[in-house]
């Protein structure tokens, strides 16, 4: 495991804070994740090792959790909100479009690599409905007609 | 002229030039209210949160001042106090502002409750997506500490505690609160069953715990400000204080609107304040509280008795908002939330959205909530296939009845109101469905036709 050496200095001063480190356990997978895109097994040895837990412990958050993720994602990684106040304003139509835009469908990662397509669930922003994510940035109010060139502009890099 | 909204919690929200960092709130009196807390009493505070008459704003609507009271503090063991931020009951989006943009008023909300409960650390469950939201909390916190606001000794009182940031990782089931729990412990967030474990006993590492919602906490700072007595005056008895209404869907004007508790009603709300529907349609139905709030239909009538024996008859604009008038209509203000559909929605359709919600988000521990929240989404994702059969709807009731009550989490009624109250206002649409697909496949056509929602 080749963490970065400000990840380890999260994770030690992170640990200590909590009352049982037990707790640090979703933490350290954020923090791991965050540092190498995924929680592979190793990884997950990882932080069971440096919390005195057993892999099984942290195994059984990363099946848990939505977000935590065992296979690396797409380079953009868009994630379009579903629920229904995004789907009363049309949130299934602008992900048609994004899927025929990233040649990609939807819970897939695109064969070139570039980007994989999720579903998400409310992202508590309904008021500007539809909601897509990009990475860790949040778009608001990708209505159907300005999906395509929402898309382009992820493509070209301006998002 | 739209009618004002009267902002006490959203006071700063969207104000220009208003910034998140502590000068700003300092500038605009901020943590004077916490000045002022340590120099009282502990109980008093709390008696005052009990006669401000608050209740939670994360659902339940439960007294904050009486869940306090309930804390176990004969046990010796430490008090924890966890503010849940986890909002991911589809439709609410009212915490994510309060951090986003006045993330101070929260942690000075809550040091005031953690003062008054003698809490000896305190927690923010933050929901994972909240990715921003994440960063400001933390160097809000760190702002606090160099000014002494947390922290050790603070301000000289004598009290020391300190707020950590906890993130969650997407799953809906950690906003129920003993979910949240196990969750800062460490372990997937499987709900535990009350009696034993009511948080103010036996809550985080078994030690007494208080949860409360971030508006709840948020409230907490103007009761000291305003008193209890004070803060009782805004709204009406038995619901207090403000509330956030969160409205979503087919409105012109969607967004956050504060007022104080009964001030408007759901139809001022829909057509004053949020300009009423798109042009040419016609209001069908809304979801007053959340996704999980038993649905309104637009026609109907609301006839009964409320708490003080009054007798009420309305038509769906005339529903006071607030706690006991939603009740009392048969559903319930919930988060706030207010999802509005006018007639271009099709309501099988809505149904099968919120079921495929609710059936991603059972953390599988009971088996009715487990096999019976995925069955009732498989129907109505059927139904939306151009599978329909004229007797799923009473199925789908059937299933939702047996959930609702036979869970250990209150997550079994929240995934059974949608079905239970869709069924009972809209049964017609759900036989309709199925008697066309079945017209369709018989002219040889496809059954199924485009569907919008799912
Ligand atoms: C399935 C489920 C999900 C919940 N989600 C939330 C939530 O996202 N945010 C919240 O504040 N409360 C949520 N609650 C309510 C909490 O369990 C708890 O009652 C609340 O945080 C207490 O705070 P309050 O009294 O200040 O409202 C949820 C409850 C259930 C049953
Ligand atoms: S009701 Fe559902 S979510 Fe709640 S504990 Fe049971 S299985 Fe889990
Ligand atoms: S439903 Fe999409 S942000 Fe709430």
């Amino acid at each position: 495991m080749n963490l970065k050496p400000e990840t380890i200095e999260k994770i030690d001063k992170l640990v200590p804070r909590y009352p049982t480190v037990k707790s640090a356990a979703l933490p350290l997978c954020h923090l791991v994740q965050e540092d190498q895109g995924y929680l592979s097994n190793e990884a997950m040895e990882w932080i069971a090792n440096r919390l005195d837990l057993q892999p099984i412990n942290i195994l059984e958050l990363v099946t848990f959790y939505p977000m935590l993720r065992t296979e690396p994602t797409g380079k953009h990684h868009v994630r379009v909100c579903r629920t229904l106040p995004c789907a009363l304003a049309g949130a299934y139509q602008t992900c048609k479009k994004l899927e025929e835009a990233f040649n990609c469908k939807v819970g897939h990662t695109s064969e070139d690599g570039s980007v994989t397509l999720e579903f998400v669930e409310c992202h508590a922003d309904c008021g500007k409905a539809p909601v897509v994510m990009v990475g860790e940035d949040e778009y608001t109010n990708i209505s159907p007609d300005k999906a395509s060139e929402f898309a382009e502009k992820i493509k070209n890099g301006e998002i | 002229m739209a009618i004002q909204e009267q902002r006490l919690i959203f006071k700063h929200i969207d104000e220009p030039g208003y910034t998140n960092d502590i000068d700003c709130y300092i500038k605009h009196g901020g943590y004077e209210q916490l000045k002022k807390a340590v120099t009282m009493k502990p109980e008093d505070i709390c008696a005052e949160v009990l006669e401000s008459g608050v209740r939670g704003r994360g659902g339940a609507g439960f007294p904050a001042g009486m869940k306090w009271k309930f804390l176990d503090r004969k046990s010796g063991k430490p008090i924890y106090l966890v503010c849940n931020c986890d909002e991911s009951e589809p439709g609410t989006f009212k915490d994510r502002e309060i951090v986003h943009q006045d993330p101070h008023q929260l942690i000075e909300g809550m040091m005031c409750s953690a003062f008054a409960i003698q809490a000896k650390l305190a927690f923010i469950y933050i929901r994972g997506e909240f990715f921003q939201g994440y960063k400001i909390l933390e160097r809000a916190i760190e702002e606090a500490r160099e000014k002494n606001l947390l922290g050790d000794n603070i301000l000289g009182s004598g009290y020391s505690c300190d707020i950590i940031v906890h993130r969650g990782a997407g799953a809906y089931i950690c906003g129920e609160e003993t979910g949240l729990i196990e969750s800062i412990e460490g372990n997937r967030a499987n709900p535990r069953i009350k009696p034993p474990y009511f948080p103010a006993a036996l809550g985080l590492y078994q030690c007494p715990t208080i949860v409360n919602n971030v508006e709840t906490l948020c409230d907490v700072k103007h009761i000291i400000e305003l008193g209890g007595k004070g803060f009782a005056q805004i709204g009406t008895p038995g619901n207090t204080g403000t509330r956030i209404w969160c409205v979503s869907g087919h409105v012109e004007k969607p967004g956050y609107y504060e007022f104080p508790c009964s001030a408007v009603t759901l139809g001022q709300l829909i057509y004053d304040v949020c300009g009423g529907l798109k042009p040419g349609r016609k209001l069908k139905a809304v979801i007053p509280g959340g996704s999980s709030a038993k649905i309104l239909r637009a026609d109907e009538r609301f006839t009964g008795k409320l708490k003080d024996g009054t007798e009420f008859d309305w038509g769906i604009e005339d529903i006071p908002m607030d706690f006991d008038s939603l009740m009392a209509v048969g559903s319930m203000s919930g988060s706030g939330g207010v999802i509005v559909m006018d007639d271009s929605t099709d309501m099988v359709e809505a149904l099968a959205n919120i079921n495929y919600f609710y059936a991603h988000e059972s953390c599988g521990q009971c088996t009715p909530c487990r096999e019976g929240v995925p069955w009732m989404r498989k129907v109505t994702q059927r139904m939306v296939d151009g599978e329909a059969r004229e007797e799923d709807a009473d199925l789908l009731k059937n299933i939702a009845d047996q959930i609702a009550g036979r869970t250990i989490c209150a997550f079994g009624e929240a995934a059974s109101w949608p079905v239970q109250s869709f069924i009972a206002k809209f049964k017609d649409e759900f036989v309709q469905k199925a008697r066309e697909q079945a017209a369709r496949r018989k002219e040889g056509k496809a059954a199924a036709t485009k569907t919008t929602l799912i």
